[in-house]
């Protein structure tokens, strides 16, 4: 017999296609900006949806909203690469070698609750108000929350793979490459995405530094004058960015590790 | 029934193994000593911890035996090596690799040529039934069809002796006789020294030539009864006059053991 799904049965989270969802949780994020603009308190701070739309199209049309925005995409991207290129090979080592761990990770505790804010002044004497001191602060924070992420993955790797593969004949090199590599998988990308999201909560701070473009910039020189509209617009472009940076990491994230048991919710 | 003019393929020679635990030492093994011969198919039963897995896990060369030692082909062994093949009950298949990747994985190693590779793994495809399923993943089976790539993965690197660690302990109780019945035969279509490691009884002597019966902690060997049922066998073997009393004398010496770890 067959058995016909009503149409009842099936939730309505998965009858209503995801980009709708979107849609309607955009509109009633606007509605209730809207809502608040309008409200005695909030209307002191928060500039309404049109004057943020407004604000964006003087700015472009100045032809500056795309400087301070490539500025700070590129601080974060530098900062972050430099990061995950060397966040791998320490996690890695601190995973695979006892006596390596037991000395660097005091370290990597250590600072890692330190806010960023804290050791500028330091980066500013180091490494000067320039370019450099930006990306030393965002790779600093994006390279801790990696490290801690991916040695915990490759702490984290399944015994038996490890002794499957030992019994399948693979000496330390295969073991290192061809098991706990792949295995550990799961835990880069995660890394990749809190790395991602940790270069752009410290991207104000690093701007911080001095800076004459930047979002983080824009967004100080702006509640200097209280001019609230463009503190938001930079703030909604922040947030932006890092929803499109997440979204790439998801996109990645299925590609390479489609393989992986997941529960579906 | 086992054939005693063939050689001996791994001989374990007075095994003791001792762990140290938080609540002092605990003797796993004590005293073990067992030949397997050539193409023979060895089943060991015993009640829970009474070390049978420790026996599997120092053969493959997992665990170092606090003294004691094993030899194959009269060569000590040292550490673990293909020529001593082990499936796990866990599967313990490379999730981020297809069925097929596993299999080659231990191929690979090997260094062997492309063709023959893919000629092995075919095969052994063809021989679990798993030739629909070469391009998927691991989370994409069973778990039957699991431990069925697992056994295929460790018959393709060709090993000398085959370990087998309860490897249908965590399946239902139809795909646990189905794969009992693929693995007999298998055994039979292409012989192999293997050593068998399970709880259940039936699975024991329906598969094995000889069961070693473990008495209960500190592990050492109670008896070991010759199977003397000939091949080919299948599930019907299991309703023969001699199969049923063959299982009752085992089953009230493993149960003297259990008894006795109550005690």
């Amino acid at each position: 017999m067959e058995i016909k799904k009503k149409k009842k049965d099936i939730p309505i989270t998965s009858r209503v296609p995801h980009g709708i969802w979107v849609l309607i949780s955009i509109a009633l994020f606007l509605i209730v900006w809207k809502l608040i603009s309008m409200s005695e308190a909030g209307g002191v701070v928060f500039a309404s949806p049109q004057e943020i739309v407004m604000a964006a199209a003087k700015y472009i049309k100045k032809g500056i909203l795309w400087g301070h925005t490539s500025a700070s995409l590129y601080r974060v991207l530098v900062g972050f690469t430099i990061g995950f290129v060397a966040a791998v090979p320490i996690a890695f080592l601190m995973g695979w070698y006892k006596t390596f761990r037991l000395l660097v990770e005091p370290w990597i505790q250590f600072i890692r609750n330190i806010p960023p804010i804290a050791y500028i002044p330091l980066v500013i004497v180091a490494a000067g108000v320039g370019e450099r001191a930006k990306i030393t602060v965002i790779f600093i924070a994006s390279f801790l929350t990696m490290v801690i992420t991916i040695y915990q993955g490759v702490l984290n790797v399944d015994e038996m793979l490890i002794k499957a593969g030992r019994v399948l004949g693979a000496n330390d090199r295969v073991m290192f490459f061809r098991i706990v590599v792949p295995a550990s998988t799961p835990f880069i990308i995660t890394a990749v995405r809190l790395g991602l999201s940790s270069s752009m909560t410290t991207l104000v701070a690093a701007e911080m530094t001095g800076a004459s473009q930047g979002l983080g910039t824009m967004i100080q020189t702006s509640s200097q004058y209280f001019e609230m509209d463009a503190v938001l617009l930079g703030i909604v472009i922040i947030g932006i960015i890092g929803m499109i940076l997440q979204n790439l990491v998801k996109l990645l994230e299925k590609k390479i590790t489609g393989w992986q048991e997941k529960r579906i919710v | 029934m086992s054939d005693n003019t063939a050689p001996v393929k791994v001989s374990i020679k007075n095994l003791v193994k001792k762990f140290n635990t938080r609540n002092g030492e605990i003797i796993a093994l004590n005293g073990v000593s067992l030949d397997i011969r050539e193409n023979e198919f060895i089943s060991v039963v015993g009640p829970s911890g009474c070390g049978k897995s420790t026996i599997l896990n120092i053969v493959s060369g997992l665990l170092e035996p606090t003294s004691g030692g094993v030899t194959c082909n009269g060569e000590p062994i040292v550490g673990t090596g293909p020529e001593r093949g082990v499936v796990f009950q866990q599967y313990a298949l490379f999730p981020w690799l297809t069925v097929r990747k596993n299999i080659e994985f231990g191929l690979k190693l090997q260094k062997k040529s492309k063709e023959e590779i893919k000629t092995i793994t075919n095969k052994y495809l063809k021989a679990v039934d798993l030739e629909d399923f070469a391009d998927a993943y691991p989370k994409e089976l069973s778990g039957g069809m699991k431990q069925r790539v697992a056994i295929a993965r460790a018959y393709a690197v060709n090993p000398e002796i085959l370990l087998m660690d309860e490897p249908f302990g965590a399946l239902d109780a139809q795909t646990r006789t189905q794969l009992q019945t693929e693995l007999l035969h298998t055994w039979e279509n292409e012989k192999k020294t293997c050593m068998f490691i399970t709880h259940d009884i039936d699975e024991a002597i329906i598969l094995g030539q000889r069961v070693v019966i473990m008495s209960a902690r500190p592990g050492r060997i109670k008896e070991i009864v010759e199977i003397d049922i000939p091949h080919p066998r299948d599930q019907r073997t299991k309703m023969s006059k001699k199969y049923l009393d063959i299982k009752n004398y085992i089953w009230s010496q493993v149960y003297e053991e259990y008894l006795a770890v109550r005690k």
